[in-house]
């Protein structure tokens, strides 16, 4: 695994294994000095095209606490803005002697395309519509340390499918270990293939909130409000958002996710956000310990390969 | 630990020879039985008195095993100091795999590290079934001292087999066993036994 570009490469034994390295990490998270001489030497740039600033920062978290040096690139203050092609970009960060690229990019496919260019390590950090894989791995985490099984869960995830490479990521990594996915949207917010997504669909979220085990809540995303795909973020939150109501039937032992950053009032009502089953934090923390799993697992077999050649 | 009696030293230390296929490669043919099951649980024993006599008692003493191989040899230590003493000694794991210094020569995944009781102060005892270069123990010694300032570090082993390449040398040890370094070293608590680790077809076209 020399580069993490989507779900769909690691299959249910390559999401266990992160699973199982993040526990180790998990642990080193938790000392009084959070960090490992891991990966010390070695250097992992970020190259975000597209802001993020809580994916970015926990990325550069979990590479400082395994003891790699960072190196920043945001194309708002570079040479992209120049008119520098993306190749050349990769090429000139790959010249200075990083190890690993983790990428972020509007267009779909752009890591896929880096990573045939560079022979450091890529990680995929969201491209596009089409997929954000760490994201998927610390909510398999989160769930994980729920120690609740896949097999047979049932993950409701609520919103924007259609503009969403969470949720594409996401139905790859909870289909593959046996969960049953349902995607609940207005027509309008699906994808045109829906049944490509291998996830039940659903137009009404009070249909499947009593049978559901993990509620997974998308960002609405306040830019996609001029294309008229809902009428108002205030009927959205009427027709699909996190009531008081609709938290009152879920289960008891339920959870509740979103990716963040949460806008309240639209996916999720204020009142909901302090329920005791929301996990959004835990979600933060763990993004941390995938990430160092994943960074950790990438570097190591990129050398392995290397140095088998 | 079912697979503690399929492990040899050569697993966990031959990823400073050129063997980049990893931990989990190859099968451990046993040519000559060294030790038996009892002649195990004596030198156990031993080394629990030798400890027990080294420290003046058990007082700020805890074990320590190096993942994976170390940790049944702690078990079992723990087990004979209570015997021999009525204490519980604190018992944790440590896994040096962020700690090596030749990180990518095998792709590992590794344990979690459990030590859930204050090293500071103590007299930490490294437990691990095989010496061999010692890299793995200098390894540990970083890993525990992330943890904070032990009074001692002090090191048990069930076999020293030699061939050291770091100045590192046991406090405690079951049995010195003069080895080629071509040989495997095959320890569980159900005894030790001299061999070679044979590589499968399939093992090395992986």
């Amino acid at each position: 695994m020399k580069d993490l570009l989507t779900i769909d490469q690691l299959g249910a034994d390559g999401i266990n294994e992160i699973m199982k390295a993040a526990d180790s990490f998990a642990e080193v998270c938790q000392r009084p000095v959070p960090k490992v001489p891991a990966l010390r030497g070695r250097t992992v740039a970020s190259m975000f095209f597209e802001d993020s600033t809580r994916t970015r920062t926990s990325f550069e978290t979990a590479a400082r606490r395994l003891s790699a040096d960072t190196l920043n690139f945001s194309a708002a203050s570079s040479s992209v803005n120049k008119g520098e092609s993306l190749r050349d970009t990769v090429e000139t960060i790959e010249a200075m002697g990083v190890d690993a690229i983790i990428v972020r990019h509007r267009s779909s496919g752009a890591p896929q395309q880096i990573a045939k260019w560079a022979s450091a390590s890529v990680i995929n950090a969201g491209d596009g519509w089409h997929a954000h894989p760490t994201q998927a791995l610390l909510d398999v985490y989160t769930i994980r340390q729920e120690g609740r099984s896949f097999e047979g869960l049932r993950i409701a995830i609520v919103g924007d499918i259609r503009h969403s490479r969470v949720a594409r990521s996401n139905i790859e990594a909870f289909s593959a270990l046996g969960a049953e996915v349902t995607v609940v949207a207005p027509p309008t917010l699906l994808p045109p293939h829906v049944d490509a997504l291998g996830a039940k669909v659903s137009h009404d979220i009070d249909a499947v909130l009593a049978e559901t085990d993990v509620l997974y809540l998308l960002r609405m995303q306040r830019e996609r409000m001029d294309q008229a795909l809902v009428p108002s973020l205030g009927e959205y939150h009427r027709a699909f958002g996190l009531t008081p109501n609709r938290a009152s039937r879920l289960a008891d032992n339920a959870l509740i996710m979103h990716p963040g950053p949460m806008n309240r009032g639209v996916e999720i009502s204020p009142e909901v956000t302090d329920d005791p089953r929301v996990r959004v934090l835990n979600q933060v923390t763990n993004g941390v310990i995938v990430r160092m799993a994943v960074l950790y697992l990438v570097l190591s077999s990129a050398a392995a390969e290397r140095s088998a050649s | 630990m079912v697979d503690a009696h399929m492990r040899s030293d050569s697993n966990a230390e031959t990823a400073t020879s050129s063997n980049p296929i990893g931990r989990s490669s190859g099968r451990f043919v046993a040519r000559t039985q060294v030790l038996s099951v009892d002649d195990v649980a004596r030198a156990t024993r031993r080394m629990a008195h030798e400890i027990i006599e080294r420290n003046h008692g058990l007082d700020r003493v805890v074990l320590i095993g190096m993942e994976r191989g170390g940790v049944p040899i702690a078990e079992a230590l723990a087990k004979a100091l209570l015997d021999i003493e009525g204490i519980d000694v604190p018992l944790g794991s440590v896994d040096v795999s962020f700690y090596r210094d030749d990180i990518g020569t095998a792709r590992i995944v590794p344990e979690v590290t459990r030590i859930s009781f204050p090293v500071e102060q103590a007299h930490v005892v490294l437990c691990d079934d095989v010496l061999f270069t010692g890299r793995t123990v200098r390894a540990a010694l970083d890993a525990v001292t992330d943890f904070g300032r032990p009074s001692t570090i002090q090191l048990a082993v069930m076999v020293d087999r030699g061939h050291r390449e770091l100045p590192i040398r046991p406090d405690y040890v079951g049995k010195n066993l003069p080895t080629s370094r071509g040989e495997s070293v095959n320890v569980s608590l159900d005894g030790v036994a001299l061999g070679t680790m044979v590589h499968d077809e399939e093992n090395i076209a992986e």
